[in-house]
């Protein structure tokens, strides 16, 4: 990553922090003492780290499902309904099969919940390939699909006997994701995160069809003509741009919550667009950037507990880190424009001194 | 069950259905001048979130309804002006501005909320929009329940799609607006000002969207309550691509989907075995089948969500 590329995401964070800081003084709290107690509450704790990492999980898996469509010129909308019917997968295999030892229990579950949200994404690549329909458009409206579905799952075919609650019945020790440091939330779903991200940089800039599909993402026209199937590249990347979504969905159950339930994802999908989007879809990016936004969930409790600021202000500064990253072509051009002025100055001393 | 019974289930659910419609039709009907220029707005959820409050809000602190909705506005074509900055001028994607939008409008909502009227507490009364009594009409058996005992908004909602189908279809001002969606730079070349459509556009949408909003906190119900849009903003979106990108469509789209949700509440209402779940299912599903050609082709403006760069 090269220096002038970090450089805009970093302003972005302390520009919406800054943001942040004058609608909490607006609001008559006091933002000072908001942001410490908000880095207090995420790191100043070995239970503030480990929840921190154990938020980011989720979020690391949506943001490299959404960096790597992206990567070959997809968007991928997709990672929340992706994450549900992983959830879905992980659980029915977690709970509904007969007793077998952990290894093999953890590694059939995983790689169902893989599978659940990798063929949900492989539907809006087929979608786009078959009918042309675009992925923004399909990957949207699965999501819902997707989500009613699991409340209808959890209210139904698999509520928890009586059926007083709608959720699944509680997943067997031998299926839950081990801690990685006991007595923390921190489980094994942030150590299949990283291995991930090393997958995914591996595969982008270490194989053929990673080659290809950077290859599409940049310019597709060139792709076709150097005799890439692009179609085919499609289902892979949505596929395994699902399946990366629908580990999200599964960690989170298997590690943290241990049964189904409806809505059980507060927007880690959508949040995972902002996270790779920060992380400029490289895999150490995308996981610094899902350890801030994890930092900003497990310390706004904290924050919110202190300094009385709502936890709702994270929202606000997310959106705002992600606009002002967004729109980085405004600072390029503003940048541009100080050079400019910066030269004509220049060019003015000049001409007063002759 | 008897005869009259019937009838006036029947009229009751097409007054719930009208009501549930009419902030999806409102924001669909302003998305089809923005996805008719080319702007993909997925933000339009969170402006009809913002709409919701700021209608609330203002109401509480004017003390009228229409002077509220003259806010609401206002606010919409701001929040319009910002994201067509953004994603023409700026260039930004268009999508992840939208999410960010959406994001803002929880953040931003839930925490005014809280400032403005506290935690845990009921919510304030405020002038909201109730039914009219038409004399005459409203008393009328069966259709009076079913089409006239709606607020005033509503039937300026509905005042609205021949109005704006007009404008689309008929006028020069909706050619002009057509041309940027589908060739920008063939309009360009022709003399039209692509940038200028596409704010005018932005905004009158985030308008719409945000009166959208207003109507479900000041018509449909009378308070806001956090992340009460839940959603309408995806099938109002879902019921632009549905209704094919035309005002009487998408008329067609949100009565349909509001009729889903209609039956959905029936259902959980009434403790029946079908499952609501799956109804409030449908309109995403029909929306996928219509974007893959099962329910007639659905095809948008050609030049979607790309920023137009003048050469």
């Amino acid at each position: 990553m090269k220096f002038k590329n970090i450089v805009i995401p970093v302003v972005a964070i302390a520009v919406a922090l800054i943001f942040g800081a004058i609608i909490i003084a607006v609001m008559g709290l006091d933002p000072l003492l908001a942001y410490e107690s908000l880095v207090q509450g995420a790191f100043g704790s070995v239970y503030g780290v480990t929840t921190t990492l154990a938020k980011a999980t989720p979020l690391i898996f949506t943001g490299l499902s959404f960096a790597l469509a992206k990567k070959t010129g997809l968007l991928n909308i997709g990672a929340e309904g992706q994450l549900y019917m992983g959830g879905l997968c992980s659980v029915l295999v977690a709970a509904y099969l007969p007793p077998m030892p952990m290894i093999l229990h953890l590694s059939l579950e995983i790689l169902a919940g893989f599978t659940g949200g990798g063929l949900w994404g492989l539907l809006a690549g087929w979608l786009k390939v078959r009918f042309g329909s675009s992925e923004i458009i399909t990957t949207v409206m699965l999501n819902y699909t997707a989500m009613f579905f699991i409340a209808y799952m959890v209210n139904g075919p698999i509520i928890e006997p009586p059926g007083n609650l709608p959720q699944s019945k509680p997943i067997p020790p031998s299926a839950i994701f081990p801690s990685l440091i006991p007595n923390t939330q921190l489980h094994l779903g942030f150590a299949i995160a990283i291995l991930m991200a090393v997958f995914y940089y591996i595969f982008l800039w270490h194989t053929r069809k990673g080659y290809e599909a950077r290859v599409v993402g940049l310019n597709p026209e060139a792709a076709t003509y150097a005799g890439m199937n692009k179609n085919r590249l499609v289902f892979l990347i949505m596929f395994l741009a699902g399946g990366l979504g629908g580990l999200a969905g599964s960690s989170e159950i298997l590690g943290i919550q241990h049964r189904l339930f409806q809505a059980f994802s507060p927007g880690y999908g959508y949040d995972g667009i902002a996270v790779a989007l920060l992380g400029l879809n490289s895999p150490i990016g995308t996981v610094l950037a899902a350890i801030l936004f994890g930092a900003l969930r497990s310390g706004g409790d904290m924050m919110q507990m202190v300094a009385h600021v709502p936890l709702a202000i994270i929202y606000v500064i997310q959106a705002l880190v992600i606009m002002f990253v967004a729109a980085e072509y405004l600072f390029r051009r503003f940048g541009g424009f100080k050079q400019r002025a910066a030269k004509l100055l220049k060019g003015a001393g000049k001409h007063e001194s002759v | 069950m008897s005869l009259s019974n019937l009838a006036s289930t029947l009229s009751s659910f097409i007054n719930t259905d009208i009501q549930t419609a009419m902030p999806i039709m409102l924001a669909a009907t302003g998305m089809v001048f923005s996805e008719r220029a080319g702007l993909v707005n997925i933000g339009i959820e969170g402006v009809m979130l913002m709409g919701a409050f700021t209608g609330v809000a203002a109401s509480f602190l004017l003390g009228s309804a229409w002077l509220s909705l003259l806010v609401v506005i206002i606010i919409g074509g701001i929040l319009g002006l910002f994201f067509t900055f953004l994603v023409e001028t700026a260039r930004a994607d268009q999508v992840v501005i939208g999410m960010a939008f959406n994001l803002l409008g929880l953040g931003l909502t839930t925490m005014l909320n809280r400032a403005l009227f506290g935690m845990n507490t009921a919510p304030p009364k405020i002038e909201s929009f109730t039914p009219l009594h038409i004399p005459v009409l409203s008393d009328l058996p069966f259709i009076g329940t079913a089409f006239f005992q709606h607020s005033s908004l509503t039937y300026i909602a509905f005042v609205l799609i021949p109005l704006v189908g007009f404008i689309v279809f008929k006028t020069n001002a909706g050619l002009n607006l057509r041309a940027v969606g589908e060739h920008p730079r063939a309009a360009d070349t022709v003399g039209i000002n692509v940038i200028k459509v596409r704010y005018i556009a932005g905004m009158v949408s985030c308008m719409f969207g945000a009166v959208g909003g207003a109507y479900l906190s000041m018509s449909q119900l009378n308070f806001f309550t956090e992340n009460m849009t839940a959603g309408r903003g995806f099938i109002a979106l879902a019921a632009v691509i549905f209704g094919k990108w035309s005002p009487w469509g998408v008329l067609g789209a949100a009565l349909l989907f509001g009729a889903g949700n209609a039956v959905s509440y029936l259902i959980q209402a009434s403790n029946s075995q079908i499952p609501g779940q799956l109804v409030l299912m449908v309109p995403y599903v029909l929306t996928l089948a219509a974007l893959a050609g099962f329910v007639g082709r659905a095809v948008g403006p050609a030049a979607s969500g790309k920023p137009y760069i003048k050469e």
